[in-house]
């Protein structure tokens, strides 16, 4: 095996179905190595399917799968190099942590002792040194998910899959560990895929990010990529909020467009999809509410306000339909049923087509 | 993946040439073949017979096991080595099953001219040790490599379990219930007709209903029917009050009910008939009682329909009692309580919420005690007497009697099992899909609604009574035993007990002299052998359906719940008609008794296998296999050390079912191998009756210890895992 290619994925072409149904439509797909690429995206979409054809859980119908540069697609889970922490954590009940991290090491006929001592190891790097002589159902849920983290690692796995690692977590205790697998991926050097729904768990921790939508992949990139350039509506609503309007673009230069917006003509400073019927996006803290008329801007009544403390969150009605603002302004609420005019930098808008 | 082929070419080289193809008249056991290996004709192994003894039928193992060696040898290429040998091993399978059909004892049965041709023309004897252990071979090479060649995921222990289950149950429950179909349509005069079955499954004879105008006995289907009806909605309707006292009230003696439960499951089918015959029979204590008091004649009624009936329902009654305990208890609570809040009073919550709610519960306990009713041989042999007549005991009598007549025990046996196969369809079909059941993973923290006046004291009147009459039923047992004659000499003795089993200190050492031992020893020998046998199959098939994808995964689970269906009579007949010649003969043996445990008990194994793997998350056999263990190293340390209640249950239930089952065994059993069910049914048409209770309490003692064996033996490991939750900080 090539050094530079450890810990590469690629799919060529792969499609997986079930019966009639299409889970995967032929995927495409270059994993480099040490990096943390997550697979975002709505329930349904492929993205677990993806992950388990890479760990071997499912066959492909057709196409090809390479992990380090060798083709795997015939090779069973038991014999590729890859680890996986499933959401549930699926801990092995009657064993104990101990046993449980150190299982890979002994089907694999390593001496008991070194592999205790491996699993030890293991255990101190996700900070549960001691905790070897418990049952997985003595520890935390928090702890329950590094004791998988744990037993996936020692195996010193080309990949590590991640499927929904956190979702069993609640939200003060996610932030944490996803921290710490970051930070364990990135001492450890090792290429990890990570499946999750969760866009804003997407962001924090990945190198790249490749959204699927229907069985195939909507726009991958990095996670500012992503936000600031979405490709298509379904990429601008999915990573963070955003408003979607509905406008007409009369002329798509080099970065440069103009479009009709609710009656009036802008020039924006970014391309756009091509001309006609296209969405422009605007992100709730990208707009502007004045009490004061705004130059260029529209008109608009408050429908319903929210404090939440760090910002204001209202809906306003408004000749650009129904629009959600988030501001940091929290000190004069502007009361529901108020005019109010709104505003936007045209160099923070985005087109993508309708 | 080459490893496991060339073991595998290496078990099938043995069994072709160091092994005798045929079964060995002196057994295999005692190895005098070992001389006559090349030489002789009869214990020769399957090459030399072939190529020095003129017997070139045999002939097509040698190509393809050589084929085999080539293509592990010259093949690279994994890929194309792999599906070399899948077409290898599977023409290699295909021709040595067909020369084992088509060349039967006295020569060729089909493609005459061919097999004539090849020397097949003085007939063979059935398949032996070698023949065997080619097959397993070639059957494994199979497997191996179709894991190697396919996309599934599986490996090749997978594809292994797979390939020997549906080898097993096509070979031993579809192949047999073939062969009956087949003697179904053989007409008188040779040949199949579908005209001569016609006329025989519809005759009068079968379907009379002269009954029903008291004018005569009706045919053995219609009284069949009748019988299962009856039973059916009595022990319903009596599982129902149980059930209902037992989860809804503050009844004291809960526990004696559950032990109700446990009860007829280690009692041997016929042992209740027996009680009913020293209770209500012409010497009956009953029978006296009303005699002397009301002076009425002393009849033979307990012989025929009432007889039967009495005893099926207090046989079944405990079967619909488990189920409908599930079904009580698989109301939500909260229904009840919501329909309370909305101020129904007990009654109306019974009537228009929880009643309804289990209706489909009720509909399946009908089923099965439909069922159980149609299937059950024991009770209508010991009390049918000869004019009642069900389709179980005479598809036995058309088959034991004084004339033979295998086409007739065919079409009983087709008749018989349409009906017990269409309640068991009904029963999937339309009430397993119309089930309300309530019970979510979510914690439901309500209480049941207590029962209303008026259906607590209906519950109290049918249930009570009835317990208080097994009860007396059961005491029978116990006093039957150590009465000398019931009815006329009811002096106590043991002599009925030591005639079955007593032991004589000799000269030679202690001797078992009693009549019983050599049955009670084979029954333990072999219950003790089909018992794991049966778990492992079970269990095996249930993994299979649960956490495996394969094609044709749907018509295995169905046609392994089916086998649930066929009744132990028909499995019987169908054992003789299929292996009583060649290429499986296996008649008079011990292994088919052995055999017809493992398929009878096995989708009991199936059931509770499926249920508790059910239990075990799914991610945690995938995790195993991403950390490296196949799916055997999985099975023996991930899912094996989880599933020891279901393990537990399947070994007791088989081994139980292996020493109470008559129906099946009664056809199979032989004078070297008898079985303690089948002696007993000989003592009672000798009318023996000391000594066949005698013998039945101490069955049911056996199985008692057994069971409480099995659960110190198998539960221990489970007992130092709470220990040890509980003992840690």
């Amino acid at each position: 095996m090539n050094e530079s290619t450890r810990g590469s994925v690629v799919f060529r072409e792969v499609v997986k179905k079930y019966g009639q149904v299409t889970a995967l439509k032929c995927l495409n797909l270059s994993i480099e190595p040490g990096r943390l690429v997550t697979l975002l995206g709505p329930s349904g979409c492929g993205k677990t399917t993806t992950l388990r054809l890479i760990a071997g859980l499912e066959a492909a119908t057709s196409g090809a799968i390479l992990i380090g540069g060798e083709d795997v697609t015939h090779l069973s889970a038991t014999y590729r190099k890859v680890s996986m922490v499933f959401q549930s954590y699926a801990l092995f009940p009657h064993m104990s942590v101990l046993e449980n991290v150190a299982y890979g090491l002994t089907v694999k006929n390593m001496p008991r002792r070194e592999a205790h001592e491996k699993a030890e190891a293991g255990l101190e790097l996700v900070g549960l040194k001691g905790f070897g002589a418990r049952l997985p159902s003595e520890l935390s849920g928090g702890q329950q998910q590094r004791v998988a983290v744990a037993r996936a690692i020692v195996l010193e796995p080309e990949v590590l899959l991640l499927d929904e690692p956190l979702s069993n977590l609640d939200a003060k205790l996610r932030r944490h560990v996803r921290e710490e697998i970051r930070q364990i991926q990135q001492d450890l050097g090792l290429t990890a895929v990570y499946v999750t729904h969760d866009q804003e768990e997407a962001m924090a921790v990945s190198d790249r990010i490749i959204v699927m939508k229907n069985a195939e992949i909507a726009q991958e990139g990095s996670p500012r990529d992503l936000y600031e350039r979405p490709g298509s509506a379904f990429i601008a609503d999915f990573i963070g909020d955003a408003n979607l309007v509905d406008c007409e673009v009369l002329a798509a230069g080099e970065g440069e467009s103009e479009i009709a917006l609710a009656g009036a003509r802008l020039t924006l400073p970014t391309g756009a999809p091509g001309t006609g019927a296209a969405k422009l996006v605007l992100r709730p803290h990208q707009i502007r509410l004045s009490r004061e008329k705004i130059a260029g801007g529209f008109e608009g009544v408050v429908s319903y306000g929210a404090y939440l403390g760090n910002q204001t969150q209202y809906t306003i009605d408004s000749a650009l339909g129904e629009l959600f603002v988030v501001t940091g302004e929290t000190g004069q609420p502007i009361a529901t049923g108020s005019n109010v005019w709104i505003g936007f930098e045209p160099g923070e808008a985005r087109l993508v087509s309708a | 993946m080459q490893r496991t082929t060339w073991l595998w070419l290496l078990v099938g080289l043995v069994g072709y040439c160091l092994v005798p193809w045929y079964m060995t008249e002196g057994g295999f056991w005692r190895f005098g073949w070992l001389s006559g290996i090349a030489a002789d004709a009869d214990t020769g192994a399957g090459i030399w017979l072939a190529f020095l003894h003129g017997r070139l039928y045999l002939g097509a193992p040698l190509p393809v096991l050589a084929g085999v060696a080539a293509a592990l040898l010259l093949l690279a290429d994994p890929l194309r080595r792999a599906r070399a040998i899948v077409a290898l091993s599977a023409a290699g399978l295909g021709l040595v099953m067909l020369q084992g059909f088509a060349v039967g004892m006295n020569g060729p049965r089909f493609l005459t001219g061919l097999f004539g041709a090849l020397g097949g023309a003085e007939g063979q004897a059935g398949f032996g040790a070698g023949a065997t252990l080619t097959l397993f071979s070639l059957l494994f090479m199979l497997t191996t490599s179709l894991s190697a060649a396919g996309r599934s995921t599986g490996d090749a222990f997978v594809t292994g379990l797979i390939g020997l289950i549906v080898a097993l149950v096509a070979l031993f429950v579809f192949f047999p219930v073939s062969t009956v179909l087949v003697n179904a349509f053989r007409a008188p005069q040779g040949g199949l007709s579908l005209g001569h079955f016609l006329s025989e499954f519809f005759s009068a004879d079968l379907w009379g209903l002269s009954c029903l105008t008291f004018t005569d006995q009706c045919g053995p289907a219609i009284n069949s029917v009748l019988l299962a009806t009856m039973t059916g909605a009595t022990t319903t309707l009596l599982g129902l009050a149980f059930a209902l006292i037992f989860t809804r009230t503050n009844f004291r003696a809960k526990k004696l009910l559950r032990l109700l439960t446990v009860i007829p499951i280690i009692t041997p089918p016929f042992v209740i008939g027996l009680a009913l015959i020293l209770l209500f029979g012409r010497t009956g204590t009953v029978t006296a009682i009303v005699s002397y008091l009301f002076d009425v004649p002393k009849t033979r009624w307990i012989y025929g329909f009432g007889g039967v009936y009495l005893a099926q329902v207090l046989s079944f009654t405990p079967i619909a009692f488990l189920v409908l305990i599930g079904v009580v208890e698989g109301i939500s609570p909260s229904m009840e309580e919501a329909s309370q809040t909305l101020d129904a009073d007990a009654w109306q919550t019974f009537r228009r919420v929880s009643f309804p709610l289990m209706r489909p519960g009720l509909a399946n306990a009908f089923l099965l005690g439909f069922i159980e009713s149609l299937a059950d041989f024991g009770n209508p042999l010991v009390l049918g007497g000869g004019n009642y007549n069900v389709l179980s005991t005479e598809i036995y009598f058309s088959i034991v009697g004084t004339i033979a007549d295998p086409s007739r025990t065919a079409v009983l046996s087709i008749a018989l099992l349409s009906l017990t196969l269409g309640a068991f369809l009904l029963q999937r079909r339309w009430v397993g899909k119309k089930s309300y059941a309530t019970v979510t993973g979510k914690a439901d923290s309500g209480r049941h609604a207590a029962l209303s006046r008026g259906v607590k004291i209906a519950a109290y009147a049918t249930a009570l009574p009835w317990a208080a009459f097994t009860a007396v039923v059961y005491s029978m047992i116990a006093f039957g035993s150590v009465v000398k004659l019931w009815g006329y000499d009811n002096t106590f003795t043991l002599a009925h007990y030591i005639r079955a089993f007593g032991i004589k200190h000799t000269a030679h050492g202690w001797r078992f002299k009693g009549v019983a031992w050599d049955s009670y020893f084979t029954t333990l020998q072999i219950a003790t052998i089909a018992a794991p046998l049966t778990a492992l199959v079970g269990l095996g098939t249930a993994y299979l359906l649960v956490r495996q994808r394969f094609w044709g995964k749907e018509a295995f689970e169905f046609s392994t719940m089916l086998s649930f269906a066929i009744p132990g009579t028909v499995i019987g007949v169908s054992y003789i008609l299929a292996f009583n010649f060649p290429p499986i003969e296996l008649t008079g043996t011990s292994i088919i008794l052995i055999i017809v445990f493992v398929f009878r008990n096995m989708p009991v194994g199936v059931r509770g296998g499926i249920a508790a793997m059910s239990q075990l998350d799914k991610s945690l056999d995938e995790a195993s296999i991403t950390l490296g263990a196949n799916s055997f190293t999985t099975v023996r340390r991930v899912i094996r050390p989880l599933m020891g209640p279901a393990i537990l249950a399947a070994l007791t239930y088989s081994f139980v079912r292996a020493i109470t089952s008559v129906s099946a065994v009664i056809f199979l059993v032989s004078a070297k191998h008898n079985m303690a069910t089948s002696f007993i049914v000989g003592r009672v048409e000798n009318g023996e009756f000391g000594i066949a209770i005698a013998y039945s309490a101490v069955l049911i003692f056996t199985m008692l210890a057994a069971i409480v064996l099995l659960q110190l033996l198998v539960g221990k490991r489970t007992l130092r895992r709470t220990d040890r939750v509980a003992g840690a900080p």
